[in-house]
């Protein structure tokens, strides 16, 4: 008589590598638009700082400006706005698959639902420029 | 063009091997051939002990997801073609216990999918003498949540779910997100109490992959970010109005 032994299953538990974000371009493109809000913070302090400067008086203005210029703080700068740009272009991004659709009973563009984020960022960077051009 | 193509197949013998390898096969390159066709020709001609789940071979039954050169897909409605000239390498659904070669254990998706409840939920013992009615509007709210085929891609496509395999997971919030929106269930309190857990919808990080590779654009990301709006406000009344039924 052959003999048998009942199947006992052992599966394999698959582990996730911590570099799990490497292996394609979407995993990747999320991790920078998560850690990309760092320089989002760092924006605010330097923010901060220029208040502070501004409140501080002139010298202290002229202080700050020259620490800005310093060409470590402005390729710092540089790397920041491109990661800010993208932390925002990518969140902008979600907004279809988020609220828009709800809030409006049927589904929209993608596109249009966009526009709004787009349109207060265009006005807020216009206003930003005015100041900084003198216009107001 | 060569008229075959090299497919590199996960093997994984439970009572053999520790972890899957890769074996590779030379493949008929057919321009009308999917991926699954691929694995036929190895199964009957090449190979009969090689195990892989299929059945409807029309992107209906969900059955036959695999992981094609890192990316979940149905196996039978992607082209073998597309990836020439190769190699293409096929392994199983990502983050799910594999119990032989393209095989993958579901009991944990099953019973993610029994927790939500999704079925339509009555408080009253009402039995209707005819059927509910609904208008086309009310039907579209939830139809596009109804398309889900359970092929569990999302899960595979989802790191959230690999990291933590507590997580609820996208087919299964979408399932639950179906009867929410349905005009004739009555269940949403308590599924929302089972999906705000910790385990549930804020383990999200909105990765978004799950609704990329839905093979019936379900869109299980939407879902999830709905419920989390629907759950926030449902707190909120909580708070400003409690002596109101939520």
């Amino acid at each position: 008589m052959p003999q048998y032994s009942t199947f006992q299953p052992k599966p394999y538990r698959p582990r996730m590598s911590p570099y799990w974000y490497l292996d394609r371009w979407p995993y990747l493109k999320f991790m920078v638009r998560e850690a990309s809000c760092i320089f989002v913070a760092y924006f605010a302090v330097v923010m901060l700082l220029q208040i502070h400067a501004i409140s501080a008086g002139p010298a202290a203005y002229v202080r700050f400006q020259a620490w800005m210029r310093c060409p470590l703080i402005l390729d710092l700068n540089a790397i920041a706005l491109v990661l800010i740009v993208f932390h925002a272009v990518t969140w902008f991004a979600l907004v279809p698959r988020v609220f828009v659709r709800q809030m409006m009973g049927s589904a929209i563009p993608d596109v249009v639902a966009m526009l709004p984020n787009y349109g207060a960022w265009f006005v807020a960077s216009a206003i930003v420029a005015a100041f900084i051009l003198r216009l107001i | 063009m060569s008229d075959t193509i090299i497919v590199e197949v996960a093997r994984f013998h439970p009572e053999r091997d520790a972890e899957p390898s890769y074996e590779s096969f030379e493949v008929p390159l057919r321009a009308d051939w999917m991926v699954l066709d691929a694995l036929t020709y190895i199964k009957d001609q090449l190979d009969g002990s090689l195990s892989f789940r299929w059945s409807c071979r029309m992107g209906i039954c969900g059955s036959c997801g695999m992981m094609v050169n890192g990316v979940p897909k149905l196996t039978c409605e992607t082209l073998l073609i597309n990836f020439a000239p190769g190699p293409v390498r096929i392994g199983p659904l990502d983050h799910f216990p594999v119990v032989k070669d393209l095989v993958i254990e579901m009991d944990e998706f099953m019973g993610k999918l029994q927790k939500v409840r999704p079925w339509i939920v009555r408080k009253d013992d009402y039995v209707p003498k005819r059927e509910f009615i609904q208008t086309p509007a009310q039907l579209d709210a939830f139809k596009q949540f109804t398309l889900c085929i359970n092929c569990m891609l999302c899960y595979a496509a989802c790191p959230v779910y690999g990291l933590d395999p507590s997580f609820t997971g996208p087919a299964a919030v979408a399932l639950a997100e179906r009867y929410n929106l349905d005009s004739r269930d009555q269940g949403s309190t308590e599924r929302t109490d089972i999906l705000s857990q910790h385990d549930g919808i804020w383990d999200c990080t909105v990765v978004g992959e799950c609704s990329e590779v839905c093979p019936k654009d379900v869109d299980p990301s939407l879902a999830i970010q709905q419920y989390k709006l629907t759950a926030t406000k449902d707190w909120f009344k909580t708070w400003l109005m409690p002596w109101g039924n939520k």
